[in-house]
């Protein structure tokens, strides 16, 4: 029968008779445990890592490192990269996404295209690497393209292959939240398509994209680290460093730095995070 | 409109549709879903095309213009407000479009939202107003432009019934006053005869009647019409010369060219008369009152005539005096009816 | 029995819903965009895979035929053998799908239907994953892992990462899903008939968002099968790292291309059965 109880997760069913008052995000219990466990517990492990000395202790001055000038400048470069590469993935993607979306829901390609951007997505790295390697590099199938290697923009297109699809994944469904009613009342009132996308659609979506950008933004900062740590031949970013610090001798006895590097990463990640999460919240009002 | 044809695939939404609004008049396409009349609107608003079939507005074939060109403004069912923009821009965008400089934008958005009485509202956002409201800001955005034609695609069906019967008096009067040449679409009859100047039934891409609501209503011209268009009666009854003869009486036809034999007559509640039997005999029109249910000024009265059942219309103060399991006899007014052809199942002749 | 009709009632024999057509000149112009959009990106991502196939059939001499990297895949001995990494993967594959949706979707209904407010903060956790550097991530999870290896388990204990990394992927498809429905209301009408949130959430909810599962799933499921990063440093053996020290322990230098394809093939035919498997929808139009 029906029960008025409030029970902690739907998985347990209600007491027959019994009325429990439990408060309702005690529902979020499991989920809260899993992630605390294997995502917040590593995260406070290097958080408070950097700052310990091999002694235990307090030791501040790991923070220097995190500020030296060899630092800043693999922080740098990275960022270049990730900025550029999130760019064009946002826009080619956001194209894609739209081919994708303005077609039948239930077909083929759109199937096909999401199968392949969930694949693309998580096969950067080792693989991705190679693949491009013998389409443009040295002995290359199309041509022998050594800007590949040039720094940042070569790489770029590579990781346009992984960020495109990430797009896709990211960015469909606020496409698909644009209410086709929209743009007949925008036509019926006179609007060209170029209109449209002027006064409408674009703003609409805006917050959505540039969320959407972020997020492709903090994914190619993390990817990065998998590329390079493979792939010596490309140039470097702060990932290799901790890589470095991880495996060689002299990092793991100072596994602080590491630590620290991983902390400066994170601290990136979370300022776009935040940023991303806000831009998020005006989008999902609209498009919902 | 003429001889405008649609189809999706396999399914026939329009067959060849004649049409034609008269300059100021408010048509009122009816119809179960999938009849075909959100189709004539679109096709007419531009925003789809016509398989075969022309479109003339004030002269002007824009069967080829696409939608942006065909200066008609539209209301749509679902909210279409741009939720990213107030009240007041919302109204203002399609002279946004046509370039007019903000300061006459403005004017006129104001007016036209006093138009509809909502000028309180400007700088509120969509989901800041009720579902009324935003039909009513969405009336206001479609006229701003001062088109020559108004569609409106079932605008009301969304909102609860109070909302409904007053916002469908407001659009009423707001096109009397403009004096718009307006399609109307819904599959609500109450709204269609109550606020059109002329009534078209539409049936699986075709128009069964187009006329005004008194005469669709009291000269349905298929028996489709007669039954979708208020609640009809259903007799046995038998042709012969130019009347039918039901459970006993003559009555007129309406098609006098209707072949004699069986048919089943379609007899409309309120031209049933019930006066209380004290006669105690039975014949084919005495029976016993089964029920009756209230609806304000009238009640509807379900007799029982033993073979069959028949309903009638009378003022609730009459019905009183007959509650259930009184004996009553019946009078048929001698309006002329009409008989059901075989493409809607005829219960009656089989009994 | 005379048949009554009353007042605007439409006849229950409903024809199909009839699809929304698109001005035809609109129509043209947007498929030329989207067969020029899908014929370009689709060159874009498989050239480098056509690529990647040619070189894994190169001979020993440039410009000979010769299968024998992809052989090398097959008859390669260990350890540990081939199969058994395969193996490894797929329930790693498995594992990790079904305890992301076991923990997402009754969180995510729940969290939709009770406890609104929280949305917002488990957006931002969902979401933290996809930009924490696995790298990173590996120097935080190894004391935690240490803990778990002392007790001797397979690697098949990955997945408990596995399933943080699929975390912003399943969000954003599952997301979708109940975005298209009114999920208040489903519930508020099961719950007026009687039903428990259990069956609210299990009988009445999940059933209408099955096609965003499916999707969760098939997410979830590519994400174990290409992860590399975190079962190397963390010294187990899945697939890719399978891969990786066939070719790195084989003469033959197409075997790198072979193998890195075969990854890839594998993954993606299997997401294109399971995503062929919900294809039994209604030919419904939009």
């Amino acid at each position: 029968m029906a029960a008025t109880t409030t029970t902690k997760t739907g998985a347990r069913p209600a007491r027959a008779g019994r009325r429990l008052r439990l408060p309702a995000w005690l529902g979020t219990t499991p989920f809260l445990a899993y992630v605390g466990i294997f995502l917040l517990l590593p995260t406070g492990i290097i958080v408070v890592n950097a700052f310990r000395n091999p002694s235990g202790g307090l030791n501040l001055s790991s923070l220097k490192l995190l500020f030296s000038s060899t630092t800043r400048s693999y922080f740098i470069g990275s960022f270049q990269l990730c900025l550029i590469s999130s760019a064009a993935g946002a826009v080619l993607g956001a194209i894609l996404a739209y081919a994708i979306a303005s077609g039948d829901p239930d077909g083929t390609v759109r199937r096909l295209y999401i199968a392949v951007s969930g694949v693309l997505a998580q096969f950067g790295g080792v693989t991705l690497a190679f693949a491009f390697l013998v389409t443009i590099g040295p002995v290359g199938l199309l041509f022998h393209a050594s800007w590949y290697y040039s720094f940042p923009w070569g790489i770029a297109v590579i990781y346009a292959y992984f960020q495109v699809p990430l797009m896709v994944l990211v960015f469909l469904p606020a496409i698909d939240g644009l209410k086709v009613h929209w743009r007949e009342a925008s036509e019926s009132l006179g609007a060209s398509a170029w209109q449209y996308w002027r006064y409408v659609g674009g703003p609409l979506l805006a917050p959505a994209f540039l969320g959407a950008a972020l997020l492709l933004f903090a994914n190619a900062l993390s990817a990065f680290a998998t590329i390079v740590a493979w792939e010596n031949q490309i140039a470097y970013g702060v990932p290799q460093q901790i890589y470095v610090a991880i495996n060689s001798e002299v990092g793991l006895s100072n596994v602080n730095e590491a630590d620290v590097l991983a902390l400066g990463m994170i601290i990136m990640v979370a300022i776009v995070m935040t940023g991303y999460v806000l831009l998020q919240r005006r989008a999902a009002r609209w498009l919902r | 409109m003429e001889g405008l044809s649609r189809r999706y695939g396999p399914v026939v939404a329009l067959d060849g549709l004649d049409l034609t609004v008269h300059a100021g008049e408010l048509v009122a396409l009816l119809g179960p879903s999938g009849c075909g009349k959100t189709t004539t609107l679109r096709l007419l608003a531009g925003l789809e095309d016509a398989d075969a079939g022309q479109i003339t507005v004030g002269g002007n074939d824009v069967t080829r213009l696409p939608a942006s060109k065909r200066d008609m403004g539209m209301v749509f069912q679902a909210y279409s407000l741009f939720p990213h923009m107030t009240v007041r821009q919302n109204v203002a965008f399609g002279l946004r479009l046509r370039r007019v400089s903000s300061a006459q934008r403005d004017r006129k958005a104001m007016e036209m939202l006093d138009l509809v009485s909502l000028a309180t509202q400007a700088d509120r956002y969509p989901h800041q107003i009720s579902g009324g409201q935003q039909q009513r800001v969405a009336l206001a955005r479609a006229l701003a432009i001062e088109p020559r034609v108004l569609l409106l695609d079932e605008p009301l069906s969304a909102l609860d019934a109070k909302v409904r019967a007053q916002l469908r008096d407001e659009v009423r009067r707001i096109q009397l006053e403009v004096g718009i040449t307006t399609l109307f679409v819904t599959h609500d009859q109450e709204e269609a005869l109550a606020i059109a100047d002329r009534v078209g039934v539409m049936r699986e891409g075709h128009l069964e009647q187009l006329a005004p609501p008194t005469e669709v209503y009291s000269r349905p011209a298929t028996s489709f019409v007669a039954e979708f268009v208020g609640l009809t009666n259903r007799l046995a009854g038998t042709v012969s010369g130019s009347t039918v003869t039901v459970r006993g009486r003559d009555l007129p036809l309406v098609d006098l060219s209707t072949p004699p034999g069986p048919v089943t007559a379609l007899v409309r509640p309120e031209a049933v008369t019930l006066a209380s039997d004290t006669s105690g005999e039975s014949g084919p029109l005495t029976g016993t009152v089964i029920a009756s249910t209230f609806l304000g000024a009238t009640s509807r009265v379900t007799v029982d005539l033993g073979d069959t059942t028949i309903m009638a219309q009378l003022s609730t103060a009459d019905a009183a005096e007959l509650p259930a399991g009184s004996r009553v006899s019946l009078t048929i007014r001698p309006d002329p009816v009409l008989v059901s052809d075989d493409s809607v199942p005829a219960a009656g002749a089989e009994a | 029995m005379a048949a009554v009709t009353s007042v605007g009632e439409t006849p229950l024999a409903a024809p199909a819903r009839r699809p929304r057509g698109m001005q035809a000149g609109r129509r043209r112009r947007l498929n030329a965009f989207r067969y020029v959009v899908f014929t370009v990106f689709g060159l874009f991502f498989l050239l480098p895979l056509l690529a990647l196939l040619r070189f894994s059939l190169e001979g020993n001499t440039l410009g000979t035929w010769s299968a024998s990297a992809w052989k090398q895949i097959v008859s390669y001995q260990g350890p540990p053998p081939l199969l058994s990494a395969v193996e490894i993967t797929l329930e790693l594959g498995v594992l990790t799908s079904v305890v992301t949706l076991a923990l997402l979707v009754p969180t995510m209904i729940w969290i939709r239907l009770r406890v609104q407010w929280i949305s917002r903060a488990f957006e931002f956790l969902c979401t933290l994953p996809l930009t924490i550097p696995a790298i990173v991530l590996v120097v935080g999870l190894a004391p935690v892992y240490n803990r778990i290896r002392h007790y001797e388990l397979s690697a098949l204990m990955l997945f408990w990462a596995y399933v943080i990394l699929a975390l912003p992927y399943a969000y954003r498809a599952l997301s979708a899903g109940l975005n298209s429905m009114d999920v208040k209301t489903l519930a508020e009408a099961a719950r007026s008939l009687g039903a428990r949130w259990f069956t609210v959430m299990f009988r009445v909810i999940a059933p209408n968002m099955w096609q965003a599962i499916l999707n969760a799933l098939l997410l979830s499921a590519a994400l174990a099968l290409g992860e590399f990063t975190i079962a190397y440093t963390l010294l187990y053996t899945n697939l890719q790292v399978e891969l990786f020290s066939i070719s790195r322990n084989t003469p033959n230098a197409s075997v790198i291309f072979s193998t890195s394809l075969a990854a890839l093939i594998f993954a993606f035919i299997l997401l294109l059965i399971v995503s062929y498997a919900g294809r039994r929808r209604r030919r419904g139009m939009r």
